[in-house]
């Protein structure tokens, strides 16, 4: 059994035990996505709310695949220098002037200067460079907030898995590293990207899958709580509200009634926390009071009914 | 076991698999005749991937081409339309697309018909084309005003235009260019004069003559022009106005890259994607087959609230500027507007307001609408004929280095 984590999955279900062995509960056809990612080598692309697991995703196929996790987090005006490579400059000046004291030919100087003793590997290269453990897993976060340019670099990358440095040539993967991507969907990312990837939306789980979550994330809830409280967010993401609470916050909630000692939910504690699950004064000003009692009503009739 | 894999690597060598393929060209053309953007390439991943996956049951053969052939979260709905009803009889499918392909080829000859139409009118001479407008005004506005000279046109009011001044004012509006201040990137450029040292280039230079001498080099950062959302009132008291600038913004989108384009009256609606094409009456074709609510009433604050949930995010990042165009006539009276126009304003960069209303002399915001959308706006324009929209150009030119100060100027006289 143990063997199984540290070999690619050869089926869906295999993927699917994948990830649950690295404490992620996935969706069937989550686990379809990632398993077709590893079997073709192909990028993963995953779309979705903030705080719905994305991330998540690329920690665990590192764990359970025991393989090194490269994180390139973008940002506008992300570049060659901050995510492929960049020469170690201080050092090679530093170089030019012991190799005049040397009285060294211009040819050799030319050679030296430009070799893998200044290179400094930022995270795309380094996925690209041969690793003891196999190919790295290489998480590209949040593609949307890097610019345009930027993304238009990433197809060569992505399709061929080379990078060309024209002091050293083209550096080339030995065998593909495992690609995901994450867009928080701030805007757009073009389509010729996108092809070369599998996509897959994460979606907010349903009220089961997210009971199995809490109970794996949170242990220490009591299970009344851990009922209660994935009733009340599942009623939250129906309401208008400029950002529903993800998997993320549900947790932080439920870690946070676990520290105040609470077995079940009630009006007062539900406004004391809202903070944990709502981020915007507007949506916590909507909620909170009445709206939050009435939801919590609801909740309590639902789970007192007879099954 | 990983045999199998790696006869998955060519399709052509497996001549036991030739249904499915069929089957997946089939399936994939379907979705190509329903919007779904899809090449070739596509069919080739798709036959690689149910490979490797295997055909066990439906949801994961569901799922494996969903991988391969959704690439946006809307298209998700089509596809399980069409995977639901081809998959269950692909031969009723079939049927049904030989028998619509004849019609599949329709929608270009569809879109060049008002090209076509233009054309025509162009050798028949001018015939009014706008049914909506009341033919009295046309009539003596035609009477009185037979001269139509460039200068004339610049300071007319759009609405008093006759036909002939209003198609001359779009020919001149399609030639308007927005010239936003640009805003710094992080990204940056050579530039001699530039304030920081380029070691790459510096470097490199130095090798050049041989490391004798290190001669520094400089650059400076890149700038670009801040993308631009639109959100355009096509209520009832607008329609003359919102046709007109239906045309500037055509101009606009055609122009520059990142220009996103909302139409509001009742309800909110993106036409982005319809005001790309090269063609102005294609556009608008398209626009007028998308909007429903043309010259209807207005419900701003609510109209707000939708951009604001739904797209604020998705393309108010990178510095945004927003263009507002309405005339704050609201049929809730102003009910949530406040509130929604605080948070769109929070969000963008520069909030700048289109009014045409202001045309009139002595006019004064003393609607609730008018008065809620004020306060949180950087700027606030006249929009009635093209002086003004010449005059925006030259301050959108200008960096904001001191927003709201025309809109502090009406808060005055709104309170």
């Amino acid at each position: 059994m143990t063997s199984i984590p540290l070999r690619s999955p050869a089926s869906v279900d295999d993927a699917l035990a994948l990830l649950r062995a690295g404490r992620y509960v996935a969706d069937r056809s989550l686990a379809t996505a990632v398993f077709l990612s590893l079997r073709l080598h192909r990028p993963l692309f995953l779309e979705g709310e903030a705080g719905v697991g994305k991330t998540e995703i690329a920690k665990v196929l590192s764990e359970s695949l025991g393989r090194r996790l490269i994180r390139l987090q973008c940002y506008e005006g992300l570049d060659t220098a901050a995510a492929v490579y960049e020469w170690n400059y201080p050092r090679q000046m530093i170089e030019i002037r012991l190799a005049e004291a040397r009285d060294e030919s211009r040819e050799t100087l030319d050679e030296e200067i430009f070799s893998d003793r200044f290179l400094i590997r930022r995270p795309l290269l380094q996925a690209l460079s041969p690793q003891p453990e196999g190919p790295p897993v290489l998480l590209i976060d949040e593609l949307d907030r890097a610019d345009e340019p930027f993304e238009a670099y990433l197809l060569e990358v992505l399709s061929d898995f080379q990078v060309t440095i024209p002091e050293l040539g083209t550096i080339k993967a030995p065998s593909p590293p495992i690609v995901v991507i994450t867009s928080n969907r701030t805007r757009e990312i073009h389509d010729a990207l996108k092809r070369r990837c599998f996509y897959y939306w994460v979606d907010y789980p349903d009220a089961p899958r997210e009971l199995d979550i809490l109970k794996l994330k949170a242990p220490g809830a009591a299970e009344e709580l851990t009922k209660q409280v994935v009733g009340f967010v599942q009623k939250l993401r129906k309401e208008e509200l400029f950002k529903l609470p993800g998997v993320a916050e549900t947790i932080d909630w439920t870690k946070a009634l676990v520290e105040l000692d609470r077995i079940t939910l009630d009006p007062a504690t539900v406004n004391d926390t809202l903070g944990a699950l709502l981020k915007y004064q507007d949506d916590i000003n909507k909620i909170r009071g009445n709206e939050a009692s009435r939801l919590l009503r609801e909740v309590q009739t639902e789970l007192a009914a007879p099954r | 076991m990983s045999g199998t894999a790696d006869s998955s690597a060519d399709p052509e060598a497996d001549p036991g698999t030739g249904a499915l393929t069929a089957n997946l060209m089939h399936f994939a053309r379907a979705l190509r005749a329903a919007g779904l953007p899809i090449g070739p390439g596509r069919v080739i991943d798709a036959v690689h991937a149910v490979r490797a996956a295997g055909i066990t049951n439906r949801t994961d053969f569901y799922w494996t081409l969903h991988a391969i052939f959704v690439n946006r979260r809307d298209q998700h709905d089509l596809f399980d339309e069409a995977f639901r009803l081809f998959w269950r009889d692909p031969q009723l499918l079939e049927r049904m697309m030989a028998a619509l392909l004849p019609q599949l080829q329709l929608p270009p000859d569809e879109a060049r018909k008002p090209t076509t139409r233009r054309i025509a009118e162009a050798l028949r001479g001018n015939e009014p084309e706008r049914r909506a407008e009341p033919e009295k005004i046309e009539e003596t506005v035609d009477a009185t005003l037979t001269w139509s000279d460039r200068e004339v046109l610049r300071t007319k009011d759009f609405e008093q235009m006759s036909n002939d001044e209003v198609e001359a004012a779009k020919l001149m509006m399609a030639k308007l260019r927005l010239p936003f201040a640009p805003v710094p990137t992080r990204r940056y450029r050579p530039d001699p004069a530039g304030a920081r040292a380029d070691l790459r280039a510096t470097l490199r230079a130095t090798l050049r003559t041989g490391g004798d001498l290190i001669t520094l080099k400089f650059r400076t950062r890149r700038t670009r022009v801040p993308p631009l959302v639109v959100l355009c009132d096509i209520s009832g008291s607008m329609e003359r106005y919102s046709r007109m600038f239906l045309h500037f913004l055509h101009a606009l989108t055609n122009d520059r890259s990142r220009v996103f384009t909302f139409l509001f009256g009742t309800r909110l609606t993106n036409v982005t994607r319809y005001m790309r094409f090269r063609d102005i009456d294609q556009s608008l074709a398209r626009v007028a087959g998308a909007v429903e609510d043309w010259s209807g009433g207005t419900r701003i604050g609510h109209s707000l609230c939708e951009f604001n949930l739904r797209w604020s995010r998705r393309v108010l990042g990178q510095n945004a500027v927003v263009l507002f165009i309405s005339d704050g006539l609201d049929r809730d009276a102003g009910a949530g507007l406040a509130r929604e126009m605080e948070r769109l304003h929070k969000s963008c960069h520069r909030l700048v307001w289109l009014n045409p209303l202001l045309r009139y002399e002595g006019f004064e915001p003393k609607s609730q609408g008018m008065r809620a959308i004020l306060p949180h706006v950087d700027e606030f324009r006249a929009a009635h004929n093209l002086a003004s929209l010449e005059d925006l150009i030259t301050t959108l030119g200008e960096p904001a280095t001191t927003p709201a100060r025309s809109a502090f100027l009406w808060q005055g006289k709104a309170a």
